[in-house]
């Protein structure tokens, strides 16, 4: 089981309460996490990644363990602490741009 | 007793603000997507209880919102803006070329005769429409691919399509206005396009009298005569008898004729407002007074409406799609202020009172008569 934090914003246009939790197939990457989570909830679709591209957004950043994996490839294997559910996976709307 | 229902798009939200017909007394609704930028939201004329509402935020992007029961729920919609083909480039504000790039929506149309059907105008500037209540969009790619497409810069506020009007006599005839290409009229509903701002001049770009470049800043139009248009340019105020064919200046006695919104009373065709702004570098009354400037004659003859207005020490703006007026007896005209105030007259400018004081920028204002 995967745990996905998303941003407050994210979180009511899902209408989702506290950490989602996801069943991923095969290797736990960032590709196939987000595949399961726009899976669950399509509302999501364009964004934290573009709708054809699928190209993370500026401004949306991935965190795991105490790192930014937010510049790692998409099919690259996430922590094993995050494919055990130990450590969730952090969806961050980045400091920046607002007014 | 008729409703008025005021749909306010602001920087942190969406409010609803209703009335009965005497507009005194307000019911303040909101926010709806609070945090969340409201650039616009607006009813069906086929079927007032359904709103549609441009939703984003420079994190997440993009959301169309849909409500079916006048404002009060809201489910969202699709929000896929795919250029049609390869988009191909623009100018960038320095001149050199720029990918066509999806930012957001600016505007959104509905059709007057099927709720389903809504227009949409987005940055960088296109039109989009979907025809299955918004779970779906198309673009209408003659208007990118005119050729003039590839010299169009975006204006302070980006590369922005924040102005259609469909022509409600002619469903072949849309108008549309982009900051800064200018103004374009399609026969063909909106297959191809022709750009219609001659007589435009515009001095700040290289040739005052280009085809396009010009940074349109509204147009309004009375839908009893659809081929009369009105415009506040970036700089001028503009009218148009022959459907944007050809424009001629009213700017006449304004104090400053540089501003953003206007509109056309909901009865008499040749009354219009305007909200002079001090000038494209400051973007605040002039004298730090608040004033709606009426023409009852169709330009060139105006009068400020002050009365309830701030006189003194205001410096807010009004935005170009923040302006509108119900269609009761006595015609109501709204505005809304980057201040966030609201502001109403339910005698067709004679008087103003806030609605609301404290609200956050506003972006957009539009109004809905109800039975």
């Amino acid at each position: 089981m995967i745990r996905v934090v998303l941003p407050a914003h994210l979180r009511n246009l899902a209408r989702a309460e506290g950490e989602v939790q996801l069943d991923v197939a095969g290797e736990v990457t960032q590709r196939a996490v987000l595949d399961a989570l726009e899976a669950r909830y399509p509302v999501l679709r364009g964004t934290i990644r573009d709708h054809d591209t699928l190209k993370r957004r500026p401004f949306v950043r991935f965190f795991a363990c105490e790192e930014d994996l937010s510049h790692e490839p998409p099919d690259a294997p996430l922590p094993a602490a995050i494919a055990s559910g130990a450590e969730p996976f952090l969806i961050i709307g980045a400091i920046a741009g607002g007014i | 007793m008729s409703t008025v229902r005021v749909l306010v798009g602001t920087r942190k939200g969406a409010f609803v603000l209703t009335s009965d017909g005497k507009r005194e007394r307000w019911d303040v609704c909101g926010p709806h997507f609070g945090g969340w930028e409201i650039y616009h939201l607006k009813g069906s004329p086929a079927d007032p209880q359904r709103l549609y509402a441009s939703q984003s935020t420079g994190w997440f992007g993009q959301l169309i919102q849909r409500s079916n029961d006048g404002g009060k729920t809201w489910e969202p919609v699709g929000n896929k803006f795919a250029y049609d083909g390869v988009p191909g480039t623009h100018q960038w504000y320095d001149g050199t070329p720029h990918p066509w790039e999806f930012k957001r929506v600016w505007h959104l149309e509905p059709s007057p005769t099927d709720p389903d059907t809504v227009y949409a105008g987005v940055e960088d500037a296109a039109i989009f429409r979907t025809t299955d209540a918004g779970e779906t969009w198309q673009e209408f790619p003659g208007l990118r691919g005119h050729g003039s497409g590839p010299h169009w810069q975006p204006g302070g506020g980006g590369m922005c399509l924040h102005t259609i009007i469909l022509d409600p006599a002619d469903p072949q005839r849309v108008y549309i206005a982009i900051s800064a290409a200018g103004a374009f009229r399609s026969d063909d509903a909106g297959r191809t396009w022709q750009p219609i701002n001659r007589g435009l001049y515009s001095k700040s770009i290289p040739n005052p009298t280009a085809e396009v470049g010009h940074c349109v800043h509204h147009v309004a139009m009375h839908p009893a005569r659809p081929h009369v248009l009105f415009m506040q340019k970036h700089w001028d105020v503009m009218r148009s008898d022959d459907a944007g064919d050809s424009w001629q200046k009213i700017s006449g006695d304004l104090p400053v004729d540089f501003g953003f919104p206007i509109d056309v009373h909901a009865h008499e065709p040749d009354t219009i407002y305007v909200v002079p702004i001090k000038s494209d570098s400051e973007h605040y009354p002039p004298e730090g007074k608040l004033r709606v400037y009426r023409s009852r004659t169709g330009g060139n003859e105006w009068e400020a409406l002050t009365q309830g207005l701030p006189q003194s020490n205001c410096y807010v703006n009004v935005l170009r799609d923040a302006m509108a007026v119900d269609s009761l007896d006595t015609c109501g005209v709204y505005f809304g202020t980057t201040g966030g105030q609201v502001y109403a007259s339910p005698d067709a400018g004679d008087h103003w009172a806030p609605i609301v004081r404290d609200l956050p920028a506003v972006l957009s204002v539009e109004v809905q008569t109800l039975p």
